[in-house]
């Protein structure tokens, strides 16, 4: 079966290359070969399909004869995770990418067989360059279906922290984003080199565009929910290099959404766009390349990889290729119109833009830093979160007044009066936002904080007039309730107003953003079994500590009992824990004990969520005490472990069951004499709100990426058009 | 106004607002940096902000109090290690033998980490002798 996978993947190598050059025959006007090529990719397809179904079964049946899975998983892996695994293995994520990339350009193609037949066989190449690339890489770098000899008893497993259904949907859902956006691009060189530069080839892939730029950003989304809720950390975003690569793309691309419709209506903008889908592609495969890499230091780095230098080179050709062939086709890339007036909503549309790229400026020169200051200053200097808030800060905040003006504007031109007629409103519902936060919460301390609240204030008051204007047009002419109304504004623009939506949600995410990390409290406490401690208004008390052992996770838990009060009512009962794994990990010397509480261990936080946000805390026992039990118990054990001879088989599993004896000697002695605990208590305000904003937004681009009804019924109106007009024809 | 003038005006605020920004970012991003050191560089330093990178000597780790002690040493492991002393939150990830970076400065031969610095690498990749190791504990059932 594995030989089979390995065939099929060899297979889909050369199919991708033969759809490449047909493509490539195919752009001198012959449609025999251009139709090759599009079946060529649905095999590809196919192909890649079988592969994945053969590694996920071997992950499935843990079949430990392939390296992947012997790396990445184990006969203990619960079962969910063992189908998550394939992609936490570099090998499992290339064919992951391939994968996607063979379904989405399939679909393209599929959508676009009987439209632009000058760009589709160029997008094919490209498209089909990808696919040979990155086939190419599994056959030649990184193969999925590696076998191992011998084979190993057991798996290495899954690391614990990354069982967590976040952690399994986050990496395909940052892959299929970065995938997805190499259709729009790979179309946006087709309509280049033909010289094809209306909007046509935008109507076609702008679909696929808005899917990438929503994948990414629920996969950057579910990421910082991990990070909060699984790191013991405590904190959502650290500016960390590979957080960093999947937000540059996905701000770039947020730009290109926003920009495509300017040249959609105006004409205009065509350089500009054809340069950020180039950019977001670029930047999507940097993402891809920079986890693997390892040339920045990052809490991602995953090891040294051999997958860098080729990835590394397809990044510098899709750079400089698409430099070069814009810099060749900017005649043909003149604007159709200029813009009228400064009031209009291309020009608040260019703004965003422009405040939109020079975020991943800032971003990009933060996160390369060290690769610029080892070339200026021969040493790897770093940027940390200061610096990177510093910038982000005043730009997001511009951003967001921006995006509550943008909507209320028309296009080409609006005049000063109505302008102010427009904004008049929402900037009074600001107005009083923020003062009454300045007067009645100690906002005013944070002046940045502050002045964001007030321009999301703007933004959302902006959007409710948007729809409140809306739904009165539409009562106007069709009646109904309010509630009919603001469905049938959805019906007839999903676009527009399912991006409103996404405006709303973003909204709220950013000023939960600026609240909880401008107001939020920090405390490290050490208490012992019966002490407490005020945080804020909260009084935390250490009740008692709790020990759990659980032989089928090969785990055992420290945990403790805390209870909270606030203004001395009782609040919250919260469990904070820390879990030792056995088996995994690197053993740290100094007998098997030792190495298991030195090893593998992840933090369970107890955490109260309200709507006004978390009251979040994570707890490190302090094993100090339980050192002389420890090392006494290393000692004996080492001493026994030295008379076994290797292939005793029962002597092993007496030695693994005098392990389990001293564990839960060590556990009991814990409980009976507890030593004290360090806790981390954070006080969180409406941290609640960045994953309500996340969540807002998401379903806001879902209903932006819906077909429209009427696009659906336009589409069939088409086809019996079409067919009227060949019947008319033949007759 | 002439709108080839507008234009122009625009033309010439923008560049002006991403050439202020440009040179912003240089000059800050050169004065906030802090070096990237390994333990060995830093083994006779004193005084300078620094990043440190470099793996937990296994067995070093100590929890003192809300203090944790242990040191680091080089990437190939081979030189001599610093001892580190840090407060504050710990990544899950932390153990003996994990590749770790960490802010703060040196004081009397010992690296004296910023508050919360600690930061450790996503350990996604493990070497597979890991399991046959005799090291490793099993929890038995009972």
């Amino acid at each position: 079966m594995i030989t089979f996978g390995a065939g099929c993947l060899i297979l889909a190598f050369a199919v991708a290359i033969y759809s490449g050059v047909a493509a490539l025959l195919g752009t001198r006007g012959d449609r025999r070969f251009a139709d090759s090529a599009r079946r060529g990719v649905y095999a590809f397809a196919i192909l890649l399909t079988i592969c994945v179904v053969i590694i996920e079964a071997a992950f499935a049946r843990t079949d430990l004869s392939l390296q992947v899975v012997a790396d990445h998983s184990s006969t203990t892996t619960p079962a969910f995770y063992r189908f998550t695994a394939m992609w936490s293995s570099q090998e499992g994520s290339l064919l992951l990418w391939a994968w996607v990339l063979s379904l989405t350009s399939s679909a393209v193609l599929f959508a676009t067989r009987n439209k632009h037949r000058e760009i589709t066989p160029w997008a094919t190449a490209v498209l089909m360059g990808l696919g040979a690339f990155f086939t190419g890489l599994m056959l030649f770098a990184a193969s999925p279906f590696a076998r191992l000899s011998p084979v190993p008893p057991e798996g290495v497993g899954l690391e614990p922290l990354l069982r967590h259904p976040a952690m399994a949907i986050h990496p395909p859902m940052l892959y299929t984003g970065y995938v997805f956006f190499a259709i729009p691009f790979a179309f946006a060189i087709g309509a280049l080199i033909t010289r094809r530069t209306d909007a046509s080839w935008i109507r076609s892939t702008r679909r696929f565009a808005l899917i990438a730029w929503l994948c990414l950003g629920t996969g950057i989304l579910l990421g910082a929910r991990w990070s909060y809720s699984e790191l013991g950390w405590g904190g959502y975003w650290g500016w960390d290099p590979v957080e960093n690569a999947s937000l540059m793309p996905w701000l770039v691309g947020t730009a290109f959404l926003h920009s495509i419709m300017v040249q959609e209506r105006r004409g205009m903008l065509k350089v500009w766009n054809v340069s950020l889908i180039c950019m977001t592609f670029s930047l999507a495969l940097l993402g891809t390349f920079l986890v693997r890499s390892g040339i920045l230091d990052s809490i991602h780095a995953f090891g040294e990889s051999t997958v860098g230098g080729p990835l590394l080179v397809l990044i510098g050709v899709v750079i400089v290729g698409s430099t070069l062939l814009i810099v060749s086709r900017l005649p043909d890339l003149r604007s159709e119109k200029r813009i009228e007036s400064l009031v209009s909503r291309e020009s608040i549309f260019l703004v965003n833009n422009l405040l939109l790229v020079g975020l991943a400026a800032v971003i990009f020169w933060g996160t390369f830093f060290p690769l610029i200051s080892e070339l200026f200053t021969g040493n790897k200097a770093s940027l940390a979160a200061p610096w990177f808030n510093r910038y982000t800060t005043p730009l997001a905040i511009v951003l967001v007044l921006f995006t509550g003006i943008g909507p209320l504007f028309a296009w080409r031109r609006v005049s000063v009066g109505a302008a102010g007629r427009l904004l008049a409103r929402p900037a009074i519902a600001a107005g009083l936002v923020t003062a009454a936060l300045a007067a009645f919460t100690d906002a005013a301390s944070h002046p940045f904080a502050l002045v964001m609240f007030g321009f999301a204030a703007f933004a959302l008051a902006a959007l409710v007039q948007e729809f409140a204007r809306g739904a009165a047009a539409y009562r106007s002419l069709s009646g109904g309730s309010y509630g009919r109304a603001l469905m049938g504004l959805f019906a007839r623009n999903r676009r527009r107003y399912g991006g409103y939506v996404v405006h709303a949600g973003l909204a709220i995410l950013l000023i939960a953003v600026a609240a909880s990390s401008s107001f939020q409290t920090s405390r490290d406490l050490r208490l012992r079994p019966g002490q407490s401690a005020v945080v804020d208004n909260y009084t935390i008390t250490y009740e008692r500590p709790t020990a759990d052992i659980n032989p089928a996770e090969q785990r055992l838990t420290f945990g403790s009992v805390l209870t909270v009060t606030k203004d001395g009512k009782p609040y919250a009962t919260l469990y904070p824990s820390r879990n030792y794994f056995a088996g995994v990990g690197t053993p740290a010397g100094g007998g098997p004990i030792r190495s298991f509480f030195e090893g593998e261990a992840t933090s369970e936080v107890g955490r109260k969520t309200t709507v006004g946000g978390d009251l979040w805390t994570s707890m490190i026992p302090d094993l100090g005490p339980l050192n002389p039990l420890i090392g006494k118990a290393d000692r004996k054990l080492m001493a026994i472990g030295r008379g076994i001879k290797p292939g005793d088989v029962r002597a092993q599993q007496t030695f693994g069951a005098l392990q389990g004896l001293a564990i839960r000697k060590i556990e009991q002695t814990y409980l009976h004499d507890p030593p004290p605990a360090n806790f981390r208590v954070n006080v969180n305000p409406l941290v609640t709100w960045i994953w309500v904003g996340g969540a807002i937004a998401v379903i806001g681009g879902l209903v932006a990426i819906w077909p429209a009804p009427e696009a659906r019924r336009r589409r069939v109106a088409d086809v019996y058009a079409a067919r009227l007009a060949r019947d008319l024809g033949r007759a | 106004m002439d709108p080839n003038v507008k234009r122009k005006i625009r033309l010439v605020v923008a560049l002006s607002a991403a050439v202020l920004l440009a040179v912003g970012l240089i000059y800050t991003s050169f004065s906030a940096s802090s070096e990237a050191k390994q333990p060995s560089d830093l083994l006779n330093a004193s005084g300078g902000s620094y990043e440190l990178t470099g793996i937990v000597v296994p067995g070093s780790i100590q929890h003192r109090g809300s203090e944790l002690n242990f040191r680091m040493a080089d990437r190939d492991g081979s030189k001599p290690s610093l001892p580190v002393r840090y407060h504050g939150e710990i990544p899950d990830p932390f153990q003996g033998g994990r590749e770790v970076i960490v802010r703060g400065t040196v004081a009397d031969g010992t690296f004296m980490a910023d508050r919360d610095s600690l930061i450790t690498k996503c350990p996604s990749k493990y070497t597979t002798e890991a399991q046959q190791d005799p090291q490793h504990v099993i929890i038995t059932d009972n």
